[in-house]
This record gives structure tokens, C-alpha cells and sequence, in this order.
């Protein structure tokens, strides 16, 4: 680990806002493509504002796969935002017939509810916690945890089920969807944290504290 | 369910804040940068921006308050004002903006649209449409009219017409303003709203005539998705937070 915080350069991805919401985190970041790099930062955000097949395109072109999902498996701090969160999953319907990185099981459905795109300020929920049983002791131990808010969403598409052993936070516009999900150092977010005023830049804040104090308790 | 967003606007001319009415008559009133920052402390869900700036240097200028608005708020940024090509909104994008407001020039050329919603997601575009009443044959109806160049010229489309083609090519949101309401304080057209409401099922931005916390409950009753407001705001009549308290009050849910 080079204790480097950077952001996968996706192609349409909005990342002004990104980078300006961790730089009001004190963290500074970088924007790269390059996959040595991105196996070795310390921390990765994988942004993502568009088409599934478009980002999984920029993502197979540049060599990204194997570098994102192994980050993924292991639970290396990488933070997954709107469409950055559904390519963990293995496919989408917005794009049939392109495979997403596969890191999680399942499928990013079309939303269904009253007005698509979802486009607003909705209430986010963490799931009870009987939900989580699935859980092994080493990923419940240290528990880090989304605090209920108000989060800010711009999307036609998410999951509608939390993978197994991930913990979910959920919101409803006409039917429950995946707000959040996190397992050990990974945080994928359908909404935009950087978008979510005070609420996000908490969440963001104490994401980074979180996986930082836990990377150092593993290189220690 | 979402909450409806109630979203201060800034209209930058020249690096400064301008209020008008009916597009004309225009006063400074501010800073953006420093103005973007307070309503987003107090709770704005959102902040548009449009350019008025009628020269290449203002536009120049503009990009840079993008930029500086970006570092200092951490809630969505729309821009508009002289968005006629890709690369226009490109710029814009890269400087902070979350999404872009595309007028004049969509009307002109619709299938800017399409370009712009395969580039950046619908999400990212909002077709912004400045309506007019204008009477029709019988005398006793009226319809709206699409005005464009910042309400100096009328085309012969329908407001709910035009809104239905714009979401069909792309448009992910609505930004709907009423030239004969804007800057008057007379309060939103509803009927506008109810009728542009109808033909769409994206997220509709009512504008044109707050003037007071009633006129912002009436626009969500009406439909409205969200609600944008101007002078309300830089007169300091009332802040975003006493704004929202008593949408609140009046039994509507907003983020707090």
C-alpha cells in the first residue's frame, strides 16, 4: 500500500464532486486509469455517472477488472458510488448481455416506482440487524455503520437485494432499493455521498477513518 | 419517498448574482460563491445556476464559478446558460457541474438531446423551458408557448408538447419557468405546472414568482417535484431553513 487515495477515471463520470468532497475530507485524492496503480492505493473510488455497458467498456479496456474485483474480494477500502455500485453486480438491465465485474451475485434491476429516474433526496435506513445473521464474526467484529439520513439519488437502475455477506442500508420510491452496502473495507453506495450535503461528507468522513485506522491496525 | 427539493437560484451575469424581472430590468445582487455556500448551509437540496453573461469573457468567468461553488458545497450543482453544444456542457461537467440546463439551443436543435443524453445519462441533462401564455384561436382559452433567448423570442411549440419531445430525446428532468410569472411575485402558474406535470413522469422544477413559503407548498401541490426560488432567498425575506420549517409546517415533508 503507497497510503494514495485515487479515483478510477471512469469516462463520463462527474469527479469534480468527488474530489472536492474529499478534499473538504482533508484527504487528498488523484484521478488515474492506471491498474498497478489502483491495485496498490491504499484507497479507490470507483465513481460512475452513465451506461453500465459504457463504464464496463472503460473498465475492460483498461485492464480494471481483475485489479477491482480482487480489491472486492479481499476488502480493500474501494468506494463504489451509483453506477460504480452496480458493476459489482453480475449484470444490469440496462445493458443485457454485458457482464458487470461479477464481485457480488445478482442483478441491477430497472426501478419500477412512481417517477424513473429517481432523481431526489430520499431517507435512508440502515437494514435491522437480523438481516446481517448471514454474517461471520470477523466482518461484524468493529462494527462500521451507516447512521440513518437524508441521501441525495440520480439513477434509473439498482439492486433490489443485499448480497450475502454484506450489510445493506435501504430506501423506498415505490419499492425498497439498495441504498448502501458495505463488508469489511468496501462501501458501495447507489446514492451520491458526495452529493449529500453535511450527512454525506459525515459519511465519507468516517468511512475514511474507519478503513485507515483499520489499515493501519493490519500493517501494525 | 422522495422529498420535494426547494432549490435556490443563482443567475450570474459577469462573475455576479443579477435579479430581473420578466428577464429584463437587472440588479446585482451578489456574490454566487458566497451566496451558494450560505444556502447550502441552511438546507438548500440544490443549487441552479444560470448564466445571463451576454459576452465570451462573462462565460469564461462562469466556468470559474462553477468551480468555486464546487469546493464549497457538497449538494448537487445544475448549470445553465449558453449550453449549445456538447463541448459547452462538457466544460461545465468537468468544472463541477452535476447536470446541465439546455434551452435555447434544444429548441433550435432537439437532437442536442440525444447527443447529450448518450454522452453524459439522462440524469445529467435538464431541459429547461421558459413558457408563456399566449391566448388561443377561441379567444377564451390560452395555452403556453415556448419562448427562447431568455424570453426575446416566441416559437410556435407547446410548453407540455415540447416537454413530452425533450423526455422522449433524453431530457432526465424539467426546469419549467413562467416568463409571465418570473420576478413578479404574483406566485407560481399552477395551472402551467399541472399541465406540464401531465404530459411527463421526470421530475418537474417549478419557477417563476415565489414570493412567499405558501407559493412554494402550492407548486408541490400543483405537482411540482421541486421548487426554485430566487429573489425569496437574496432579498433575505426568508432563509432556505425558515423556508423549509414552514413547508414543514404546512404538512410538506422536506429534508430537514
Amino acid at each position: 500500500m503507497n497510503g494514495e487515495s485515487v479515483i478510477v477515471r471512469t469516462g463520463t463520470a462527474n469527479l469534480a464532486s468527488v474530489v472536492a468532497c474529499f478534499n473538504r475530507c482533508e484527504q487528498r485524492v488523484r484521478v488515474v486509469s492506471d491498474a498497478r496503480i489502483i491495485a496498490s492505493a491504499s484507497c479507490v473510488v470507483l465513481p460512475g455517472v452513465g451506461n453500465f455497458a459504457a463504464a464496463m467498456e472503460v473498465i475492460e479496456c483498461q485492464g480494471l477488472r481483475e485489479v477491482l474485483c480482487r480489491r472486492i474480494q479481499e476488502g480493500r477500502a474501494t468506494l463504489c458510488i451509483c453506477l460504480g455500485m452496480q458493476v459489482l453486480f453480475e449484470a444490469s438491465e440496462e445493458s443485457p448481455g454485458i457482464s458487470g465485474l461479477g464481485a457480488v451475485k445478482g442483478c441491477v434491476r430497472k426501478l419500477g416506482g412512481p417517477r424513473v429516474p429517481h432523481m431526489g433526496w430520499n431517507r435512508v435506513e440502515p437494514g435491522r440487524v437480523r438481516e446481517c445473521a448471514a454474517l461471520n464474526e470477523s466482518t461484524r467484529a468493529g462494527e462500521w455503520d451507516i447512521e440513518p439520513g437524508e441521501a441525495y439519488y440520480a439513477h434509473s437502475f439498482a439492486a433490489q437485494a443485499v448480497p450475502e455477506g454484506w450489510r445493506g442500508a435501504w430506501s423506498h420510491h415505490g419499492e425498497a432499493i439498495v441504498g448502501a452496502m458495505w463488508r469489511r473495507h468496501v462501501l458501495a453506495c447507489q446514492f451520491h455521498p458526495e452529493l449529500s450535503g453535511r450527512w454525506g461528507e459525515r459519511l465519507v468522513r468516517s468511512w475514511l477513518e474507519y478503513t485507515t485506522v483499520r489499515a493501519e491496525e493490519v500493517t501494525c | 419517498m422522495l422529498k420535494p427539493r426547494v432549490i435556490p437560484c443563482l443567475d450570474v451575469r459577469e462573475g455576479r448574482i443579477v435579479k430581473g424581472v420578466q428577464f429584463a430590468r437587472l440588479r446585482d445582487a451578489g456574490n454566487p460563491v458566497e451566496r451558494a455556500a450560505l444556502y447550502a448551509e441552511q438546507g438548500a437540496d440544490e443549487i441552479i445556476m444560470l448564466d445571463i453573461s451576454a459576452t465570451p469573457e462573462g462565460r469564461s468567468t462562469s466556468v470559474e464559478t462553477v468551480k468555486a461553488i464546487r469546493q464549497a458545497v457538497g449538494i448537487p450543482l445544475a448549470v445553465g446558460g449558453g449550453v449549445h453544444a456538447v463541448d459547452d456542457a462538457a466544460s461545465l461537467l468537468d468544472a463541477g457541474a452535476d447536470k446541465v440546463c439546455v434551452n435555447t439551443a434544444a429548441v433550435r436543435e432537439p437532437a442536442l438531446l440525444e447527443a447529450l443524453a448518450d454522452r453524459f445519462g439522462s440524469q445529467c441533462i435538464v431541459l429547461a423551458i421558459d413558457a408563456k401564455r399566449t391566448p388561443c384561436e377561441d379567444g377564451l382559452t390560452h395555452a403556453w408557448g415556448v419562448v427562447v433567448r431568455s424570453g426575446a423570442e416566441a416559437v410556435k411549440i407547446d410548453a407540455a408538447s415540447w416537454a413530452m419531445e425533450g423526455v422522449r430525446r433524453g431530457a432526465g428532468e424539467v426546469l419549467l419557468t413562467s416568463i409571465d410569472r418570473d420576478g413578479t411575485a404574483e406566485g407560481y402558474d399552477l395551472d402551467l405546472i399541472r399541465a406540464v406535470r401531465a404530459s411527463i413522469d421526470v421530475p418537474v422544477i417549478a419557477s417563476g414568482g415565489a414570493s412567499t413559503p405558501d407559493d412554494l407548498v402550492e407548486a408541490i401541490r400543483a405537482g411540482a417535484d421541486a421548487v426554485l426560488a430566487a429573489s425569496i432567498f437574496h432579498d433575505g425575506v426568508y432563509s432556505v431553513r425558515e423556508v423549509k420549517f414552514l413547508l414543514m409546517a404546512k404538512g410538506v415533508e422536506v429534508r430537514m
